[in-house]
């Protein structure tokens, strides 16, 4: 399937993805990061049961320095 | 004598709060913010690294969440829409965490606030339940709408973002903090210890700064610096400064006892 991640379109083999399998894929498992599908948070909670579509857009956000 | 800045709700020893940004490394970040005896740091919400640089230690390994409070901000926002949108992913990240710095930009190369969108955005976040810290202009109207809006805290600028140049308006400020209910903290524009002390002996409850710690020659050494400003400007302030005169016909010594 084709998932867009942080602006970048990505192509994964499997034919159905949850949020959980992305995070795995993107090798991010136990990272504090939050999820965006589509525009739409998804709770860390979700992760497993939430199916992604083809052509979702996705971002994924972590915490960096600012002031 | 206890003498604590609070903050919705909540208590902090410390009336300096900092960034984590443009340090050499997340060792000095650490160093820094341990000097300048900081409780509330701020981050920022960035797309994480994906790839080759998944590795790659976070800030978070280096300020533990349980060490610190954390205040996410919306820099680089240019609208209410993307500030909240960002403050919706901090809560999620930070795992429901409320307290948050909303600014709302609006000039890429002053980085001075657009009001507006800046009043529009506390509105939602506001309602939507989150303690809002919010950066704003030296405008006395703005930050008491801003108040009115539900506001924990003001944050008006000294000077621009970045920029160094200190104070460049205490009569404003002093407005700003004799109309507030809510505490009003100076964020942006501070360059050294001694504006730091004059924000503070305005009566301001705290400061934030990032580039002046961080921008410095040592920025370690400048962090234990602005925390000594800070405190004794704080200091001064509840001291209560002696009135200013032109001249004193009143020497410091005995004007008696003099020899002949």
């Amino acid at each position: 399937m084709q998932l867009s991640v942080n602006g970048n379109s990505k192509s994964f083999e499997a034919a159905h993805m949850t949020v959980a399998d992305l995070v795995s894929e993107l090798k991010i498992v136990g990272k504090r990061i939050a999820v965006e599908c589509n525009g739409e948070i998804i709770p860390k909670s979700q992760y497993a049961e939430t199916q992604l579509n083809d052509g979702d857009s996705l971002e994924v956000v972590g915490a960096v320095g600012g002031g | 004598m206890t003498d604590e800045l609070v903050i919705a709700g909540k208590s902090y020893g410390s009336r300096l709060l900092v960034g984590t940004g443009k340090y050499k490394d997340f060792k000095e970040t650490r160093a820094a913010i341990d000097a300048s005896g900081a409780e509330i740091v701020t981050v920022a919400i960035r797309r994480t690294n994906i790839g080759q640089h998944a590795d790659e230690p976070s800030l978070l390994e280096f300020l533990p969440p349980e060490e610190f409070t954390y205040l996410p901000n919306t820099a680089g926002c240019y609208t209410a829409d993307d500030a909240v949108r960002t403050l919706r992913l901090a809560r999620e990240l930070l795992d429901g965490h409320q307290l948050v710095k909303l600014e709302v930009l609006g000039d890429p190369n002053t980085l001075y606030p657009n009001v507006v969108e800046t009043i529009a955005a506390a509105k939602t976040l506001v309602k939507d339940g989150f303690d809002v810290m919010v950066y704003t202009s030296d405008d006395p109207i703005i930050a008491k709408q801003l108040e009115d809006v539900g506001c924990c805290a003001v944050m008006p600028l000294a000077s621009l973002i970045g920029s160094g140049m200190g104070i460049l308006n205490p009569w404003n400020l002093q407005i700003i903090i004799e109309n507030a209910n809510v505490p009003v903290l100076v964020d942006a524009g501070v360059g050294t210890a001694s504006d730091a002390a004059i924000a503070m002996e305005l009566g301001c409850a705290g400061i934030l700064m990032n580039t002046a710690i961080a921008g410095a020659q040592d920025p370690v050494l400048m962090a234990s610096a602005m925390k000594k400003g800070v405190e004794a400007g704080r200091e001064a302030f509840l001291a209560g400064r002696m009135a200013k005169k032109l001249y004193s016909a009143s020497p410091s010594s005995p004007t008696s006892g003099m020899i002949d």
